[in-house]
């Protein structure tokens, strides 16, 4: 079986996390931009005097696939390399996943990964 | 700067800075301009922004060569040439040369006293005109019909800029010599408090107010999607400046000197000025502020840029840091989208600038100002050149007020002035220019077209 670990970072935390993954025997990962809030609500900017509140902050979203068993301490190495332990730092959540076939071979299953 | 045909030797030095102020006041609209208003508008209108200003460039300079510089710069008379100069006197340049059909030197070049001839003022002078019509862009921002803009940069040259820098720079109405010169005492405008800033700034108003609010504003946020161009256009817009006032005392002598250095230090301490206001009102001092407090001090300085010693520039540069800085918070107060500010930063910053002229003007530490004006209120000279300044200053902002609403009314009813909410909301770059400013994932090529 396969999991999807899904992180949502700061931005500024991504070389760190993505020189752990490496470290933790991750071979390909997905990064995208992202924007969203959690309990921080956003910021306030101000432009000439007006007041600005910026809802959706930037966040970077990391998707990497790993095999049942390394999803645990690939979550930890992750958490490891984001934790700043200010409001903002950020989600880590795991999905169970189907199937995963590679496109250049049409493997599929743990080959693929 | 009266056009009278007189004996005339070319003095090459003064012709080369003439030239080069010429070309650094055309930089100051493209690019500065442009770019310091396209960073505070919307990702899906700074081409519309951009363009407006660039096509202002293109329509009002060859309307200058046509009849504008005639309206302009055309003898002045008690009659109704003191408003505006004659269209046909030197329509296309004609008969503007330097040397007579017979080989004998005249001219009708408004500084042959100092050697410089009339095509170069000519050049200078249309640079200015263009920057006038552009700085009004910044209050119609995101709605104003490209078309009706374009109808709305011939006539509105016409009627309302061509005639006022007829009455101030070429002896009519507000000049020297002219009817307020007569009565109360010379109007104080070196580079253009009135003829430019006031009158741009009016304009704006009268736009904002005819063409109403951008959809949403001010619930939705509207931030500048690209303050580094901001920066770089307000910091273009510096140097350019040195152009627009040394370069409008007409040579390189000690007063152009004198306006460079007051050009300088008003601007440092009106970004200084803006910061610290910002600070205590908001808590951050910001690169937007930066860039504001810059063109805010670059304005108020222009009318005085001459006429006042080291401490007079600092005064009017701080007044105007501070002053614009609370202004830009009045159309959230009476509810009017003036989108870029032109209003808080042109109207208030030139006012300010005028006015201050009245308390300020000296002609100590190589200062000048015009036959028949007098020295401000705070430097012995009383009352009369204040009183001279309101006038002036009231004149150009009624005057471009008044005439803006007509003009812009009627292009309103011929044609229609703003784009509807579809064109508005959807991005006005694409709608309208057929382009797309970045490649963003929502405006990738999917195919070409053969």
């Amino acid at each position: 079986m396969t999991k999807l670990v899904t992180a949502i970072i700061q931005p500024h935390r991504l070389d760190d996390v993505k020189s752990a993954l490496e470290g933790a025997g991750v071979h390909g990962l997905t990064v995208s931009e992202a924007s969203g809030y959690g309990r921080q609500r956003g910021h306030t900017e101000v432009y000439r005097g007006a007041e600005y509140t910026v809802d959706l902050v930037p966040k970077v979203r990391v998707d990497v696939l790993v095999a049942d068993e390394d999803s645990a301490s690939i979550v930890d190495a992750i958490i490891q390399a984001a934790q700043t332990g200010k409001i903002g730092d950020g989600k880590v959540w795991v999905t169970p996943v189907d199937d995963v076939a590679r496109v250049r071979t049409g493997e599929h299953g743990a080959v693929a990964l | 700067m009266a056009s009278t045909a007189s004996a005339f030797c070319l003095n090459t030095g003064n012709n080369a800075w003439m030239l080069t102020s010429a070309v650094i006041v055309l930089m100051m609209t493209v690019p500065a301009l442009a770019f310091f208003y396209g960073g505070m508008v919307r990702a899906k209108s700074v081409l519309n922004m951009l363009m407006m200003n660039y096509i202002a460039a293109g329509i009002v300079g060859f309307v200058w060569l046509l009849w504008g510089y005639s309206m302009a710069f055309g003898t002045a008379t008690t009659g109704i040439n003191q408003f505006f100069g004659n269209p046909f006197q030197f329509f296309g340049l004609q008969g503007l040369v330097e040397s007579a059909a017979d080989g004998s030197a005249s001219s009708f070049s408004p500084l042959a006293t100092t050697g410089v001839p009339a095509f170069t003022v000519v050049a200078f002078q249309v640079t200015f005109a263009v920057i006038t019509v552009a700085l009004i862009t910044g209050a119609i921002a995101d709605r104003m019909k490209f078309g009706a803009w374009i109808a709305f940069t011939v006539i509105w040259a016409t009627i309302v800029y061509f005639p006022l820098a007829h009455m101030v720079w070429a002896g009519g109405f507000l000049g020297v010599g002219g009817f307020i010169s007569q009565h109360l005492s010379t109007p104080i405008d070196f580079a253009g408090g009135t003829v430019v800033h006031i009158d741009a700034g009016a304009a704006g108003l009268a736009l904002a107010l005819l063409l109403g609010k951008r959809k949403g504003w001010p619930k939705e946020p509207m931030r500048p999607h690209n303050l580094p161009y901001v920066m770089l256009g307000a910091a273009l817009l510096w140097v350019g400046w040195f152009g627009f006032n040394a370069g409008s005392e007409g040579a390189a002598d000690g007063t152009a000197s004198r306006a460079w250095l007051n050009t300088f230090v008003a601007t440092c301490v009106a970004m200084i000025g803006w910061l610290a206001t910002e600070k205590l009102r908001d808590g951050h001092a910001t690169s937007l502020g930066a860039a504001s407090g810059i063109v805010a001090g670059l304005v108020a300085i222009t009318p005085a840029a001459s006429s006042v010693d080291t401490w007079g520039a600092m005064v009017v540069g701080l007044v105007a840091g501070v002053l614009c800085a609370i202004a830009i918070g009045i159309k959230y107060k009476f509810g009017f989208d003036d989108a870029l500010d032109v209003v808080g930063v042109h109207l208030v910053g030139g006012l300010t600038g005028t006015v201050l002229i009245g308390f300020l003007a000296t002609n100590n530490q190589g200062a000048w100002y015009p036959t028949g004006a007098k020295n401000g209120l705070l430097y012995g000279g009383g009352f009369t050149q204040l009183i001279t300044q309101i006038v002036a200053a009231l004149f150009a902002l009624v005057f471009s007020f008044v005439l803006t609403w007509v003009i812009a009314s009627i292009i309103k009813a011929v044609r229609g002035i703003r784009f509807s909410q579809d064109v508005e909301v959807g991005g006005i770059d694409l709608a309208v220019h057929g382009e797309s400013a970045y490649d963003t994932i929502g405006a990738r090529i999917s195919s070409e077209v053969e």
